[in-house]
């Protein structure tokens, strides 16, 4: 690229100080992943407040995926079931005004920031009642009042957004942070390194969140990246990485709150690589051949997110069978009215073709 | 023969420069490579390396003077054995050797059919200001700073980032001074990472600040186009309504001189053709400033489209504390009653060219500068055609899919029966920008092709 043509040998102006040379040029560790949690009696509420919304984004997703089935929801519905650990745990970690984002599979991040899930839902089915009036869809969706940026349906595009969100809160001092969400797919997207450079350039507030669940669309890790560690990606330029196991809520909740100790602390990006898992294809058309049945169903077996927690909780006695019975009941409601309202919705009025493009000046 | 060091062309638009500085004085001795002399010019101080082997024997520009066209002698370096006896041998040296700074012949001129003229406010049909306003003759590259620099003092969320904007006061000094009125929080400079920095653009404007983002030029945008049309534009949209995107890209676009067909490009269709964008594009001083002011407090995303010939270009702004010029209003820039010429940008200049060689033939054209191409004023240019039933379009850019097709087609389908000829388009040659003189000069439209095709629609 030829920039401004010339010999130009520095210009004359008096030196206001290099914004971001304060990067700092140490040598980046990796990290170890901190221990998580112990469940026990003495984190009860917040043990089981962790199941209620993992099961809460599991039961939503089987039933959009099943509206999906019944030709209710069009179009692209990528489904988040095996992750929900990663945006449960995080969610947790973070406080009041810090801002999230992520790509277009998106429900599991939506549910977990408070949005409503008739709204989502309705959304999904493309009604007047969703959140984005059903002009969005399931990749694009967005609210402001639980700090949620998006939805975005171009691989990688969201990682800039994320990080001019954490410019946003360095620039009002607000003390806040941004947790920029992405898959393995993205990890190899030039933008998100561009990105990188400037957060740690900048110093600025963010937490990149890689969700490894192992395949971009069919393209597993190993065939798509020349080096697989992802939480690696960042070290070149400063930016610690950690590698959580992102099937354990406990694990990513404690990686979580460090990763938050460290950005409020005023000490830049941090990168955590989720190593997680889904399920279901990549969207609702994958017929995922490109692994075996019995490779899902052994994750499921061993690994699964919500039935380790459910065990956990059991065995140290937080909850017997008959109270886990009523939280399920409840969650399974909150899904049933979503998916009411998700039909019974108006479909928008032809009048929304127009409005919401421009802002009236 | 003593050697005759000229005042040098250091960028491919520069016709004059300050000399800032001699970093030598007569009768130092200097090398090849040696610093001797400070250059200002309108985009940035550079120094001036020796070439030759020898002493100084005279300075014949002094250090301050302004002005100073590219090839006038600057300075007499005696070789090896000379003296100063030798000195008026130099060729061209001694006439301009007189103590007093010498005027300066007149620059040759620039390369690109660019020279438009300082436009007095009384051309102007309708104007955007009160009659009997104070005017100020400004170029357009203060009337863009001063843009800046005004909602930057009136609203905090307001601030600048891009490649060079800070320390280095601009690639095309426009963001000249910023840096030290407004600090490094608010004049950043960005790494050269035009995807990055547009989508953190857009993600700060998301969260409700105004971010001005300033490509070095447009062609560099492509990089990011993703972010600006996927991202900025249409998540409104998407969110239904939700969220909003007030942010102003701006730079260099379309035709530049001799930097041939990667760095010379016009976007205006691109980008007009998106919904979810306003899409800007000035000629004059005036408008540049009123409309960049507009942009800033727009809360859409506005694409500000520049061109780095006009930037030298002076004009009379008005002299006005708060002076803003409305999107998607065109102007009368000349008022005439046989053929209309609709233009924008620095083919405004072309047009108003072409209007006086037809006046001259007896062919009242009537001018409409758009000054935004999205929204379009069709109102404006529609009531001009009923009235001349007669249209040329001009645009720098290829004509396929261009703003001339657009108007062309909503003349046919709104203006259809007051038409008396078909409307004729000029634009650039469908080619990529060739880097050769002759070639380029042939890709580029002109006064001439436009009163051409002015004449062929009056049928004359």
């Amino acid at each position: 690229m030829a920039k401004a043509a010339g010999k130009v040998s520095g210009s004359k102006v008096l030196g206001a100080k290099v914004s971001g040379s304060k990067a700092a040029k140490k040598t980046v560790r990796r990290r170890k992943a901190p221990a998580p949690s112990v469940v026990s009696n003495a984190n009860a509420d917040e043990v089981l407040g962790h199941y209620r919304q993992m099961l809460l984004i599991r039961r939503f997703e089987e039933k959009a995926g099943q509206m999906y089935g019944m030709g209710l929801i069009g179009g692209f519905c990528h489904l988040y079931i095996g992750q929900e650990a990663v945006v449960v745990g995080m969610q947790a970690a973070i406080g009041e005004g810090d801002t999230l984002l992520t790509s277009y599979r998106d429900h599991g991040h939506m549910l977990a920031c408070g949005m409503d899930a008739k709204g989502v839902m309705a959304e999904l089915t493309g009604r007047i009642g969703g959140y984005s009036k059903g002009k969005g869809g399931s990749m694009h969706m967005f609210s402001k009042e639980k700090n949620f940026y998006g939805g975005h349906g171009i691989v990688g595009a969201q990682v800039p957004i994320g990080t001019g969100l954490a410019f946003a809160h360095k620039y009002r001092g607000n003390d806040r942070l941004s947790l920029t969400y992405f898959g393995d797919g993205s990890a190899n997207q030039g933008q998100v390194y561009e990105s990188f450079n400037m957060a740690a350039l900048w110093q600025l507030p963010v937490i990149y969140i890689v969700e490894n669940n192992q395949y971009a669309m069919g393209t597993s890790v190993g065939r798509a990246s020349a080096q697989t560690e992802l939480y690696s990606r960042g070290e070149s330029l400063g930016i610690p990485g950690v590698q959580v196991d992102g099937m354990d809520v406990l694990a990513v909740k404690a990686a979580g709150d460090e990763a938050v100790s460290h950005v409020r602390d005023g000490k830049g990006p941090i990168l955590l690589e989720m190593k997680t898992y889904r399920y279901r294809g990549h969207s609702m058309s994958d017929p995922a051949k490109y692994r075996t049945k019995e490779e899902v169903q052994r994750v499921r077996a061993e690994r699964d997110p919500i039935d380790h927690l459910r065990a956990g909780i059991l065995a140290a006695g937080c909850a017997d069978e008959a109270a886990l019975k009523v939280l399920d009941r409840e969650v399974k409601e909150i899904v049933t009215e979503a998916a009411e309202f998700a039909q019974n919705s108006p479909e928008p009025d032809a009048a929304e073709l127009y409005t919401d493009i421009l802002v009236e000046v | 023969m003593p050697i005759t060091i000229t005042m040098p062309a250091l960028s491919p638009t520069m016709t004059e420069g300050t000399v800032a500085n001699w970093l030598v004085t007569e009768g130092e001795s200097v090398a090849p490579g040696d610093m001797i002399a400070e250059i200002e010019t309108d985009k940035a101080t550079m120094e001036v390396e020796a070439i030759d082997e020898g002493v100084l024997g005279r300075i014949l520009i002094p250090a301050g003077t302004e002005n100073v066209a590219v090839n006038t002698p600057i300075a007499i370096l005696l070789l090896e054995g000379e003296d100063a006896t030798n000195l008026d041998a130099a060729p061209d040296g001694a006439a301009a050797a007189s103590p007093a700074p010498v005027a300066a012949p007149e620059p040759e001129p620039a390369p690109a059919p660019t020279q438009a003229t300082a436009m007095a406010a009384d051309v102007t049909a309708e104007a955007d200001w009160p009659a009997g306003t104070e005017m100020a003759v400004m170029t357009v590259r203060d009337a863009l700073r001063d843009a800046m620099a005004e909602e930057m003092r009136g609203n905090e969320d307001v601030f600048l980032m891009g490649e060079e904007v800070a320390e280095y006061q601009g690639a095309y000094k426009i963001s000249q001074g910023l840096l030290q009125e407004f600090g490094a929080r608010r004049v950043i400079d960005t790494p050269i990472t035009e995807h990055g920095f547009t989508g953190l653009g857009v993600g700060a404007a998301f969260s409700g600040l105004r971010p001005i983002v300033e490509f070095m030029t447009f062609n560099f945008a492509m990089q990011a186009i993703d972010q600006i049309i996927n991202s900025a534009a249409k998540t409104r949209y998407m969110s239904g309504g939700q969220m909003g995107c007030p942010i102003v890209f701006r730079g260099a676009n379309g035709i530049a001189s001799r930097v041939a067909a990667q760095h010379s490009q016009c976007y205006a269709s691109w980008y007009a053709h998106c919904p979810g964008l306003k899409v800007v594009s000035p000629y004059s001083a005036a408008d540049a400033k009123g409309l960049l002011k507009s942009a800033i407090r727009d809360p859409n995303p506005v694409i500000f489209l520049e061109n780095e010939l006009m930037y030298g270009q002076s004009f009379e702004v008005p002299v006005l504390d708060d002076f803003t010029v409305p999107i998607g209003k065109a102007r009368v820039a000349r008022t005439g009653r046989d053929v209309t010429i609709v233009a924008f940008s620095i083919s405004v200049g072309w047009a108003l060219e072409a209007a006086d060689l037809l006046a001259a033939e007896g062919i009242e054209a009537e001018v409409i500068d758009l000054r935004s191409v999205r929204p379009l004023d069709l109102p404006t240019v529609l009531q001009s055609v009923r009235k001349t039933n007669r249209c040329v379009t001009v645009e720098e850019g290829w004509l396929a899919c261009g703003i001339g097709a657009e108007l062309s087609a909503s003349l046919m389908e709104q203006a259809f029966d007051d038409l008396d000829a078909p409307v004729a388009r000029i634009g650039g040659a469908d080619v990529p920008m060739p880097y050769a003189a002759n070639l380029e000069k042939m890709a580029v439209p002109n006064a001439a092709d436009i009163a051409k095709a002015a004449k062929a629609v009056c049928y004359r």
